[in-house]
């Protein structure tokens, strides 16, 4: 597995794009803070960049890293060696890469001038947040051999997540304004990372209070360590159920 | 040595292998010939698991390939048209499958010497012409000493000088008692050369005979004109 991971990353780090990835990360991580004088406030903002752009370059930057290792793929299907340790080695590659990345350019800053605890929760779920999005551009590529809809797919996955979802989320408030819905709004984040991240951070930030009743619910639940640990489980499951169906469709394929 | 059974392979409606049974043994020098689409790489490509059957199953020294993967380290593969990752160097690309070959024996560099790939090592691999792509293949085929050696169309591309190079390599590892199935078009190269033919047409099996016996029954010395023979008579 060593072996092709060593390539793979090596791949990946000679494409400077991901370089350039974590220097835009420094500079919006580094801006932020300065421009700021309440780090809270910093963190907020950089809070708001990273779940847009993170996401964002995790799933279009992995897919067409995939679409155009179907060379590499081929040429390792024919040697003694699994199919499976093949789809590992890159999904551990672009993780790899990516979460570097996400750390050098937003996680020093991060550390030198958040709050230490809050902090490294932001890092857990920038890193999570990073990995997921790999997972999930490994199963959108998978899907078809067209690498123009696979991109186009994760371009809508993007989309969706990062915008269409909380459109959607605030449509269902409205309508069902009337009924008391906040209990089912907890469920409704576990099928958003982004939005389950969000909430993650900023009842970490002391802002919970300005949601109103909605916010204090979150707090009863997602402040416990119950629920923060089921929130982080959820998380998890956001990168192996993604990956595993991309695993048993790629062991399966012609190519 | 090998053993297909009962194979059969759809592509949609398509139907590109059609219960295909095939012994192959050591020593043997097979040509696998056949009209464009007629199924051969796809058989070739269910050998090495690159494409997996629907139906029947292929034994490699009495083992199914499907239960362990470690056959394919017997196994020289060089494809119709090699594809490499573009960004790795020939060097790469080559200490990248040793590495995963992980293999103690004595490497058989004679292939990599007389294509002079060393002066190669640091090209990238899409720079590279459509013919040494193809040395390259061939190189890492023949490197770890295989006991079978798959060719899919080894000489399209090869300037004549590398083409002769390859056949004379062929040649000396046939005649260690090596199985090496070859693919081709060009069925005046393969006269001196092998000792079998396969004839498939439209995902059927039509015939897998010797050579001298392919000669005596149509009369003619050269396989290429008996299997021109065979191809204008009506098939029974």
């Amino acid at each position: 597995m060593n072996s092709i991971l060593k390539y793979v990353i090596l791949d990946i780090v000679k494409n400077k794009i991901v370089l350039a990835y974590a220097l835009i990360l420094a500079l919006f991580s580094w801006s932020a803070f300065s421009l700021e004088d309440n780090s809270s406030k910093g963190l907020l903002t950089l809070l708001n960049v990273i779940l847009l752009t993170v996401p964002l370059v995790s799933i279009l930057f992995s897919t067409i890293y995939i679409y155009n290792s179907s060379e590499f793929v081929e040429l390792l299907v024919s040697h003694p060696i699994r199919r499976s340790k093949i789809w590992l080695s890159l999904f551990a590659g672009l993780s790899i890469s990516l979460v570097l990345a996400f750390v050098l350019g937003a996680g020093i800053p991060l550390l030198l001038f958040a709050d230490p605890q809050k902090a490294v929760m932001m890092i857990a779920v920038g890193i999570l947040i990073t990995v997921i999005f790999v997972a999930i551009a490994f199963l959108c590529s998978i899907l078809s051999r067209d690498k123009a809809k696979g991109i186009g797919v994760s371009i809508l996955i993007w989309l969706y997540f990062a915008l269409l979802f909380d459109g959607l989320v605030l449509f269902l408030m409205f309508q069902f304004a009337d009924y008391p819905i906040e209990k089912v709004m907890v469920g409704i984040t576990a099928f958003s990372p982004i939005d389950l991240s969000r909430i993650l951070i900023l009842l970490q930030l002391d802002v919970s209070a300005m949601m109103g009743y909605t916010g204090a619910i979150f707090k009863d639940f997602f402040g416990t360590n119950i629920g923060l640990f089921l929130s982080f489980l959820l998380l998890v499951l956001w990168v192996a159920v993604p990956f595993s169906i991309s695993l048993k469709k790629f062991k399966n394929k012609d190519l | 040595m090998i053993e297909i059974k009962d194979l059969s392979k759809q592509f949609g409606k398509l139907k590109v292998l059609n219960n295909i049974n095939l012994h192959f043994q050591k020593g043997e020098c097979i040509a696998l010939i056949g009209p464009n689409g007629c199924g051969k790489t796809t058989l070739i490509k269910s050998i090495l698991g690159m494409v997996l059957p629907d139906n029947g199953e292929i034994l490699f020294n009495s083992i199914s390939i499907k239960k362990d993967i470690a056959y394919r380290k017997h196994i020289g593969f060089m494809p119709q048209i090699g594809r490499y990752p573009e960004n790795m160097t020939i060097g790469q690309i080559i200490s990248m499958v040793k590495g995963i070959r992980n293999s103690d024996q004595a490497l058989d560099e004679d292939l990599y010497h007389r294509f002079e790939i060393e002066k190669l090592l640091d090209k990238r691999m899409c720079t590279l012409s459509g013919g040494t792509t193809q040395k390259v293949s061939a190189t890492l085929a023949f490197l770890f000493n295989p006991e079978v050696l798959i060719l899919d169309e080894p000489t399209a591309g090869l300037d004549p000088l590398a083409s002769e190079i390859l056949k004379e390599k062929i040649m000396a590892e046939k005649a260690k008692g090596k199985l090496i199935l070859i693919t081709s078009h060009l069925l005046s190269e393969l006269d001196e050369l092998i000792s079998q033919v396969i004839f498939m047409q439209e995902g059927h099996l039509i015939f897998h005979k010797n050579v001298e016996q392919l000669k005596v029954e149509t009369g003619v010395d050269k396989i290429s004109k008996a299997i021109i023979h065979i191809l204008k008579q009506p098939l029974a």
